[in-house]
């Protein structure tokens, strides 16, 4: 169930609070993450950098209270085509990606440009966000993501008036990514928001799961998470974030126009043409009982951003 | 390996009969005792996996030939009619798993499903088509109905085996290796069909010219 917040509060005032009462821990959680790092460093290998614990995250009121999925699930059912498109193949290959050094540069319609070193970003105030994942293969999990809201990285950069959709870029990294050799998809895979949509407090950059650094294979060490969109709109291992003026075409829509739309909200309503939207198998369920919810269920907090659109057309 | 007894062509079938139960034993030892097999998504991990099997029997049904034509080896025709019921009953337990799993035994949604989605349509069809083959493979149907007309009804594989494949094809979002190796192989196995058809045709027709 999710708990409803009040309209009247700015969600920004009630995390500056989390942030403010939590900062402690935040500052324990990133001295471990820096010693991980460093731990990474002498190692000489990034993926030291798996199974580094967070401690101290503070909890949202964002959270399902469904119970989540285990860490084994998460992390060995993934559609990350980088590294190849059976759902093991990414946890099979994923070990390889390169997490360290990691920047992520913002840039486009935006007053401030600015490239953020991963462990900048491991310092904004990280949350716990337990969020229902449907996949647009009609199967759905729970997951417990640590994260921050997106919002706070386009505070910093300040978009432009111009600025009307967000564009994330995953990673290429053709000696780590073994499925980039293939012309699978356009790499880099690129998704997209509406500006709206990508400032709402739902959408969170994740870097961990469960209590600890994100497994490469779920889109270390940064990647975003929209959690009443089909999950393939959240983009993993994210280096470029672009504010455009034109909707961006995203890697699904360009490879499958007919089949992928650019918004992909969750919608029990408009059929895809490879799944009935209808219902859906809440993994490890054999089977697909479940009713598919509009928006994922967080209809509450997001159909105001599409008020009076056909959802039927703009798929 | 040219000539086999009849007793050492009945012990074949019985191992080829156990060999072929070894993947659905699998899936049911998976699905109950031991869930790490089949992964996260054990529904779809069946599905999936029954799919392969249907496709990799008729693909061994269609091999039959080929491999007793260049081999010398005529007793494969004994085992052909349990690879093509092998062939039956993997399609079967695919179909149920769509219809149980996927669409929770809900007929009028599974009806919808097969009239709108063609990779479903043409799973159906292959389905559909299999069924007559299989009512029709006891030894008293194939004298009821007489060798030729039995035969010409069984020739109905070539086009199952390649529905088969476009239905795995069509199923597969992006990446179509895997459905590609199968229409490969369903290729030289009808190509081989085609080409000794061919071949006879004109060397009947070189015979009938010279007496």
């Amino acid at each position: 169930m999710l708990i409803r917040r009040p309209d009247d509060i700015a969600p920004s005032e009630i995390t500056a609070s989390d942030v403010y009462r939590r900062r402690r821990e935040f500052v324990q959680a990133a001295g471990m993450l820096a010693l991980g790092a460093a731990a990474g460093a002498f190692a000489g290998r990034s993926q030291a950098q798996q199974g580094v614990k967070f401690a101290g995250i503070a909890k949202s009121a964002f959270s399902t209270s469904e119970k989540p999925n285990t860490f084994k699930d998460i992390a060995g059912y993934n559609n990350f085509y980088e590294f190849g498109t059976d759902k093991d193949d990414p946890a099979a290959y994923a070990g390889r990606l390169r997490t360290r050094p990691w920047t992520v540069v913002v840039e486009g319609e935006v007053h401030k440009p600015r490239t953020f070193a991963i462990e900048e970003l491991l310092k904004f105030p990280l949350e716990e966000r337990i969020y229902r994942l449907r996949c647009v293969e009609a199967w759905s999990m729970v997951i417990p993501w640590i994260g921050f809201e997106f919002n706070r990285i386009a505070r910093l950069v300040e978009p432009t008036s111009r600025a009307k959709f967000v564009e994330f870029h995953t990673a290429v990294q053709p000696e780590t990514m073994p499925g980039v050799r293939l012309p699978v998809l356009e790499w880099p895979y690129v998704e997209g928001l509406r500006i709206d949509e990508a400032m709402h407090p739902l959408t969170i950059l994740s870097v961990g799961l469960y209590d600890q650094v994100l497994p490469n294979q779920c889109g270390a060490p940064i990647r975003l998470v929209v959690p009443w969109k089909y999950g393939f709109k959240s983009g993993k291992s994210i280096v470029r974030i672009r504010f455009v003026e034109k909707q961006p075409r995203i890697a699904w829509e360009k490879a499958a126009p007919h089949e992928y739309g650019f918004y992909s909200n969750v919608n029990p309503n408009v059929d895809h043409p490879r799944w009935s939207q209808r219902r859906e198998k809440r993994l490890p369920a054999f089977f697909a009982n479940r009713e598919t919810v509009i928006f994922n269920g967080y209809g509450e907090q997001v159909a105001k951003l599409y008020a009076g659109m056909d959802l039927k057309k703009f798929y | 390996m040219k000539r086999l007894s009849a007793r050492t062509v009945s012990r074949l079938k019985v191992l080829l009969f156990v060999a072929a139960l070894v993947p659905l034993a699998r899936l049911a030892a998976g699905a109950f005792l031991y869930p790490e097999w089949l992964g996260p998504n054990p529904a779809e991990y069946i599905t999936r996996s029954t799919g392969d099997w249907t496709l990799r029997w008729l693909l061994l049904t269609l091999a039959v030939t080929p491999a007793r034509r260049i081999l010398g080896w005529n007793w494969l025709l004994r085992l052909r009619r349990m690879l093509g019921l092998f062939a039956f009953f993997y399609a079967l337990v695919h179909f149920s798993s769509y219809v149980s799993f996927d669409h929770v035994f809900e007929v009028a949604e599974i009806l919808k499903d097969i009239a709108k989605r063609p990779f479903i349509t043409v799973g159906a069809a292959s389905l559909l088509l299999l069924l007559p083959l299989a009512l029709t493979s006891t030894n008293a149907m194939v004298r009821r109905l007489g060798a030729r007309r039995w035969q010409a009804l069984h020739r109905l594989v070539y086009f199952i085996a390649p529905l088969g494949v476009l239905h795995f094809w069509w199923m597969v979002k992006r990446d179509i290796t895997e459905p590609a190796l199968y229409a490969l192989l369903v290729a030289i196995l009808l190509g081989y069909r085609l080409r000794a058809r061919w071949r006879e045709r004109r060397v009947g027709g070189l015979t009938r010219a010279r007496t």
